[in-house]
């Protein structure tokens, strides 16, 4: 089969694994790496799973490959972060099946926390480092990633960025090599890392290493392309796309697709035949540092931004004097355009309540939907650090807050999926101590800014499978917390809402609010609600305003009555009509 | 040569699919073809913003400001967003549909009416397609981004291939003819 098809990047990632024979693959979602598992469970061939993070999601890597089979692990940036742990240690271990490990880096931060870039893992952990600039390089390193994994006994870590993740090109498809699983054969010395195997293992780590590099001098990934030698650049990823945007074949190129161990003896050929070296890459300068180490002059990130995510014109403006096209400018500005948490979203009930009680909280978040409560008109996220964080920043928050008099209660939230990934530990440190906070936990039965994956709480598992439904509120119960802790609502129905968020702050200690409500997006959801939604009954309306509060984005205003304006979209739950005090909000169904 | 087309709308109006469709075209009409979309976050009512280059090679994959050749809106305001897009003598193919964002439906901001005005006093080439009202007329108006693209494949002349047959194959079996139509309908419109 060699047919040609536009994918995305992530699209050819799970193609190549397929294509590889890979047996086993896991990930928790992340954007922008999540479509990767998501298309590779379109494979049946593939075992393919999500787990509850990222650092679960490698160490079932790390024993489906030591038992003998290719394995994938996907995750954004600061998933791997979570995953470190175990990573550092798998490096020392090295293969059975070929391991690979995608990080999906978001420079730019288009959905993240940060623009770390995780290149640098590769040379802490001792792994190769493969850079695609494109979909058919996605898919071809992939499968060479296996190759190398195997063939040197060590783990690949591809790096990937939102625009190689996320965009779109030709790749041609070939037909799966057939895999089998290679046979488990017990060998201590090379699998259990204690200081004694592991002092020896890593002596063979750093020897395969050094042949690694000699591969890298002469690969077919690493290559120079020769035009006039006055100026030569030297990239990876989809930096060496924004520089044929800009130089075509007017200079010459030293594109590296392997950058960890960096080809030292090829880079030293490429400078010694040019005569002015500018380094383009996004992000940290990686490959930068390792020229310079070697003794070439070089232009790099005093040129070129350490911050964002490049462009052609970036690198035009960079390095050249070609000024940019011209265009076109009006006066008039358009209206910011935020994400917005959806009509019917479960946690607009959580966020509108919490604005009666603003005065006496200190509400600090995580990472989910939820977020979206830090912008207007609630303003209700102080904080947000990362998955987990939510449960366990009020902690200390809590001994802070103290310490100056403040008599403000600490109030953490995270959502289901959140839970199960990290608040678990979390919450578990707060039942322990007592901590004198509020944690909520926006169960909405899904995991929801990544685009609905399953978690430990659905019933369906990523290949379509019926699996044990973890309830998360049996997870909290668990803990041993007294029952009169916790506070189990409808985060719609604001009686209820205030209620449990007035106990809390009055009750000292722990308190916990478990809100209960699925995500408005669900199919099943939409589904059972039908034709449901509200109408605003225009002679009733008295123009108050009040239904506006809730920030639905449904709703809006006009010749000072307040109607539906996105009916398609209104789900009809009611948390506008609560505030009505006319009758004028009626629900149609 | 290498044509730059960007479309832009708010989350939910089916401007990914529009570009499924027609980088598949672009495809079959021998182009090299690189698109760019960035989901995540922008997919809960934000602006979403497609980036589409074909031509005999495309390296980059996105387009940088003054680099497009075309901005296809899906609203109107986002028209106004993504001039900064648009390079000297470029085209803009707009609906007028009005989605108010949360800062406008707040009170705190307000939504620029007359923005067409605005663009077509300083762009030449700015076509009105009302294909969301042509496409609730047809009893749907998430056809509207199929109606769309009728007028774009009008406009970029991209004639040649069967078009329809690749919105068959794309769209939900149960809303094909409605898009066919839809389509139709915008091929007219410009």
């Amino acid at each position: 089969m060699k047919e040609k098809v536009i994918m995305s990047g992530n699209e050819a990632i799970a193609r190549g694994a397929y294509e590889a024979g890979v047996g086993f693959a896991s990930a928790y979602p992340g954007t922008p790496s999540t479509e990767i598992l998501e298309n590779v469970a379109k494979y049946p061939e593939i075992n393919s799973r999500w787990a509850n993070n990222e650092k679960v999601a490698l160490e079932m890597a790390c024993g489906a490959q030591a038992g003998g089979l290719r394995t994938l692990t996907c995750m954004k940036h600061v998933g791997l972060n979570v995953a470190a742990d175990p990573l550092m240690t798998i490096a020392y271990i090295g293969s059975n099946g070929g391991m690979l490990v995608v990080t999906a880096d978001d420079p730019g931060m288009h959905s993240s926390q940060n623009e770390q870039d995780n290149r640098y893992y590769s040379r802490l952990g001792k792994l190769i480092m493969l850079e695609p600039s494109d979909s058919q390089e996605c898919k071809d390193f992939t499968k060479l990633a296996y190759e190398l994994s195997e063939k040197y006994d060590l783990i690949v870590l591809m790096r990937v960025t939102t625009r190689v993740c996320h965009s779109k090109s030709i790749v041609t498809l070939e037909d799966p090599i057939p895999t089998p699983c290679k046979k488990y054969v017990t060998d201590v010395e090379k699998r259990a890392m204690l200081p004694a195997m592991a002092i020896k293992r890593h002596i063979i780590v750093e020897e395969q290493l050094a042949k690694v590099e000699e591969y890298a001098n002469n690969c077919e990934i690493n290559k120079a392309e020769y035009n006039d030698t006055k100026v030569g650049i030297i990239t990876s990823g989809i930096s060496y796309q924004h520089a044929k945007e800009v130089f075509g074949d007017s200079v010459s190129y030293l594109k590296l697709g392997l950058t960890n161990p960096m080809p030292g003896k090829l880079i030293d050929e490429f400078c010694e035949k040019c005569d002015t070296i500018h380094v383009i890459e996004e992000g940290e300068p990686f490959i930068e540092n390792a020229v310079r180490v070697r003794g070439h002059e070089c232009t790099g990130k005093d040129k070129i931004t350490i911050q964002g995510e490049l462009t052609a014109a970036i690198v035009q403006t960079s390095l050249t004097d070609k000024p940019l096209e011209e265009g076109y400018t009006v006066d008039v500005k358009p209206a910011d355009r935020p994400p917005v948490l959806c009509a019917g979203c479960p946690h607009r009930g959580f966020f509108y309540s919490f604005t009666k009680f603003r005065d006496k909280v200190v509400a600090l978040g995580d990472i989910g939907c939820y977020g979206l409560g830090v912008q207007t008109p609630f303003f209700g996220e102080e904080m947000c650090v990362c998955m987990g964080g939510g449960f366990s920043t009020p902690i200390g928050m809590d001994i802070a807050l103290k310490a100056q008099g403040d008599t403000r209660k600490p109030m953490g939230f995270l959502g289901d999926s959140t839970f199960f990934h990290s608040g678990l530990t979390s919450l578990i440190d707060a039942v322990h101590t007592n901590s004198n906070i509020i944690l909520c936990l926006l169960d909405n039965s899904i995991t929801g800014m990544t685009g609905h994956q399953q978690n430990a709480g659905t019933e369906i598992s990523l290949m379509g499978k019926p699996v044990k439904r973890i309830d998360c509120l049996d997870m909290v119960m668990a803990t041993g917390i007294d029952p009169e802790r916790v506070h189990v609502v409808d985060p719609i129905n604001q009686k209820e809402m205030d209620a449990a968020l007035k106990a809390s702050i009055e009750n000292d200690g722990l308190q916990v609010i478990v809100t209960r409500y699925p995500c408005a997006l669900l199919k099943s959801v939409i589904k059972a609600r039908g034709k449901k939604h509200i109408e605003v009954d225009q002679d009733k309306c008295v123009g108050c305003k009040m239904c506006m509060k809730v920030a639905c984005p449904s709703l809006a205003f006009k010749d000072g009555k307040a109607y539906v304006a996105d009916v398609a979209n209104c789900t009809g739950c009611g948390l506008c009509s609560q505030n009505c005090k006319v009758g004028a909000m009626i629900t149609v169904e | 040569m290498t044509k730059n087309i960007i479309l832009v709308g708010v989350g939910g109006q089916g401007t990914i699919l529009t570009t499924k469709v027609l980088s598949k075209g672009l495809v079959e009409l021998g182009y090299d073809v690189k698109m760019s979309e960035i989901h995540g976050m922008s997919q809960r009512g934000g602006t979403v913003v497609t980036q589409l280059r074909y031509g005999d090679k495309v390296y980059a994959p996105n387009i940088g400001d003054h680099e497009a050749d075309l901005i296809i809106a899906f609203e109107k305001m986002e028209a106004l967003r993504a001039l900064p897009y648009l390079k000297k003598g470029g085209a803009i193919i707009t609906d007028d549909r009005e989605i108010f964002p949360m800062p406008v439906l707040t009170g705190e901001q307000e939504y620029p009416e007359d923005c067409l005005d605005d663009l077509k006093k300083v762009v030449g080439d700015v076509s009105l397609v009302k294909a969301a009202d042509k496409a609730t007329e047809l009893g749907n108006v998430k056809a509207q981004n199929i109606c769309l693209l009728g007028a774009l494949i009008k406009k970029l002349g991209l004639d040649g291939i069967d078009w329809k047959a690749i919105i068959k194959e794309t769209v939900p079996a149960k809303v094909v003819d409605i898009n066919l139509k839809a389509f139709d309908a915008g091929y007219e419109m410009v």
